[in-house]
């Protein structure tokens, strides 16, 4: 009520107000600032207003009654138009915002937003389809740098990934050494393709008879971790040939990470270190460690253990650290699994922490336990647990083949 | 682990008579099991009708997608194979609906005996002109499509594809969104758009020993009416039938003569 007393009191006020007013509805169509178009329900053209025909540039006899509104459509925007478009609008009664390019007169292309209803009868049989059609030239170039700057930055996400690997490549050994009459087998699980991970491993030969192996871990992720990575590797591999206690090469690496990395932003890392002495069906392994998760033990039997390494403290953290060592004969049939804590670390399906004791209890009684039968299980864990694996996981692993077994 | 049955992971929903044939019924580049809603039931009241939905598409599992096995209209075709088996389906009939024609093409000629008959609805076995050959389309029409894929994304949203997805049993937070049917992550949209319209699967014809159904409409952008008489002629004993229908969709432009070309062809002789 209200309004209409302000409506009848502005339009005796205000000449301009009354004078829009007497707008037809035909001009109100036909001069609207957008396209309008209705079709018949197979797309012929029954009613287009003078805005699009305009726009168009086309005159209203070639359209009413001869043409298809598909036909004003790129052939590509027809393919969509047929696909997309019109299904979608069958089963909805409605439409909108979709975007197309009609071509006008000339051969140009004109960049339109499309929303079309279709206009239902008393008995709810559908019987037209009315269409509204929006210039939307500048909108598109906006979507177009949208997309350009997308693309450009899928395709750094890509080199910086391919970076990644390369990196990650460069710190693991591209080959295991061969030791006779033993197995070996090794992986690496890096949880995220756009950091360099900062786990470690290596087999390499220290003289005749014997074999140096580690597997580690360094604090931290990323460029950071890998400078840390790349230096332990190469320090104790270096240490390794001067002494044959492994104890001695980890005191090294503590030394050289304390000396390099003291202030304020401390890197340490943790690692089991060692050597392997084979003697015909079985060999002696010296495990030596520092803060590391407790290597594991199979025997033939499928009973398994762990072996602690009582006294080891963190490599890199004290300018001065104590590291201990342990011995243990394999037999053949047995086997050792060294890993890392992204392993022990991951949430299960439950959400829970995987831990050493479901790890041990995973692993017990698993025949043949040879050392590519236990990286495959851990494997098979670890792609179980999918994205719950938070952290890198390295596993390196050695066995003994029983007697007559399928060692080359 | 065990694989993810083709029921959970292709939205398989069947309904109908279960004593009837088996009529499985395969959609299209663009949409999903939905496009075929205005004929199943009709069908239903005759048939044990299946439906399901193509990897990539509708409520399928989007994890088990990729671009290698689904980047060629083989992998589509082993998974309509592979649904057969696992529902224990036999003398199928299949009906594939545009792209999916093909694909049912080659699923027949792989496993022959597992199919009583094909219904091809607006088939093209090339969209591309070649030579002699019409197709109706050149590469740069496919490119323009391609363009029009890239700037539609017709209610998918990154955002809310996880909610959808992740609560198959819990459809009605799909059903808020606008153009809730046939949502399809533009990256997927885009491969399968590929696949559909870069292949040639005209050799494949000539080795099709199923009774097969040709339906055309009289006036269909996608498929003129030259494709269809060139599938017609390359599948040695087929039938043709246009239908007074205009679209590439008959099912939904025309539903009651799409059932009735169906019904005509799988209770006749």
């Amino acid at each position: 009520m209200m309004c209409e007393a302000d409506a009848g009191d502005r339009e005796n006020a205000d000449p301009a107000f009354s004078a829009l007013l007497e707008d037809s509805a035909e001009d109100l169509y036909e001069n609207a600032p957008c396209g309008y178009l209705s079709t018949l329900l197979d797309g012929t053209i029954a009613k287009i207003n003078a805005t699009l025909l305009g726009w168009l540039g086309h005159d209203r006899e070639e359209i009413v009654g001869r043409r298809r509104f598909s036909d004003l459509l790129t052939v590509g925007g027809r393919l969509y138009h047929e696909t997309h478009f019109a299904p979608l609008l069958r089963m909805q009664g409605e439409l909108g915002g979709v975007a197309f390019e009609m071509k006008t007169a000339t051969g140009g292309r004109l960049p339109v937003l499309v929303t079309s209803t279709v206009k239902t009868g008393s008995d709810g049989e559908a019987q037209l389809i009315r269409t509204t059609v929006f210039d939307a030239s500048d909108r598109r170039a906006y979507e177009q740098e949208l997309l350009r700057a997308r693309d450009e930055a899928e395709r750094e996400r890509d080199r910086a990934q391919r970076l990644v690997k390369t990196l990650q490549q460069t710190l693991l050994p591209p080959a295991l050494a061969e030791v006779p009459g033993m197995q070996v087998a090794a992986y690496y699980h890096p949880a995220s393709a756009d950091q360099v991970g900062g786990d470690f491993y290596d087999l390499f030969p220290i003289n005749d008879g014997t074999w140096g192996f580690f597997l580690g871990d360094v604090s931290g992720k990323g460029a950071p971790a890998a400078v840390v990575t790349s230096l332990a590797r190469y320090t104790l591999r270096a240490a390794a040939v001067h002494d044959p206690d492994p104890t001695v090469a980890l005191g090294t690496l503590n030394t050289v990470l304390s000396q390099q990395f003291r202030g304020t932003d401390p890197r340490y890392c943790t690692v089991i270190h060692g050597r392997i002495r084979p003697h015909g069906d079985s060999a002696t392994l010296t495990l030596a460690g520092g803060g590391h998760p407790p290597a594991l033990l199979i025997r033939a039997d499928g009973t398994a253990t762990f072996v602690p390494i009582l006294g080891g403290q963190l490599v890199g953290a004290l300018p001065t650290a104590r590291f201990a060592a342990v011995d243990v004969r394999l037999e053949a049939g047995d086997a050792v699994l060294l890993y890392t804590d992204g392993l022990t670390e991951a949430r299960t399906h439950g959400r829970a922490r995987y831990s050493e004791e479901q790890l041990r209890a995973d692993l017990t009684g698993l025949a043949p336990a040879t050392a590519p039968a236990v990286v495959e299980a851990v494997t098979d864990l670890l792609a179980g647990f999918g994205d719950g694996v938070e952290d890198d996981t390295a596993l390196l692993a050695f066995s003994i083949p029983q007697s007559g077994g399928d060692q080359p | 682990m065990c694989p993810v049955s083709m029921r959970t992971r292709n939205n398989v929903v069947e309904t109908g008579r279960q004593d009837g044939p088996v009529l499985l019924l395969a959609h299209g580049f663009g949409c999903d099991q939905n496009l075929w809603r205005l004929v199943v039931p009709a069908l239903a009241e005759q048939y044990r009708v299946v439906l399901f939905d193509h990897t990539g598409a509708g409520r399928s599992d989007l994890s088990a997608w990729t671009p290698e096995r689904y980047g060629t209209l083989d992998g589509y075709a082993d998974d309509v194979l592979a649904l057969c088996h696992e529902l224990d389906l036999t003398d199928v009939v299949l009906v594939g609906h545009s792209v999916s024609a093909m694909i049912a093409v080659l699923a027949a000629n792989q496993e022959p005996d597992r199919f009583a008959k094909l219904v091809l609805l607006t088939p093209s076995p090339c969209y591309i002109d070649d030579e002699d050959y019409r197709g109706g389309f050149s590469r740069e029409d496919i490119d323009e499509l391609l363009e029009a894929l890239e700037s539609n994304y017709l209610g998918w949203s990154a955002a809310m594809a996880p909610v959808i997805m992740g609560n198959p049993d819990r459809p009605e937070l799909g059903e808020e969104l606008t153009n809730s049917f046939c949502r399809t992550d533009p990256a997927i949209a885009r491969v399968f758009a590929r696949a559909t319209f870069l292949s040639d699967n005209r050799a494949d014809l000539a080795k099709v020993s199923v009774p097969t159904l040709v339906v055309e409409c009289a006036q269909d952008a996608i498929a003129p009416p030259e494709v269809g008489r060139f599938t017609h002629e390359n599948i040695a004993g087929s039938r043709l039938v246009t239908l007074d229908a205009i679209g590439h969709c008959p099912q939904l432009s025309a539903p009651e003569a799409t059932v009735a070309a169906i019904t005509g062809f799988v209770s006749g002789p």
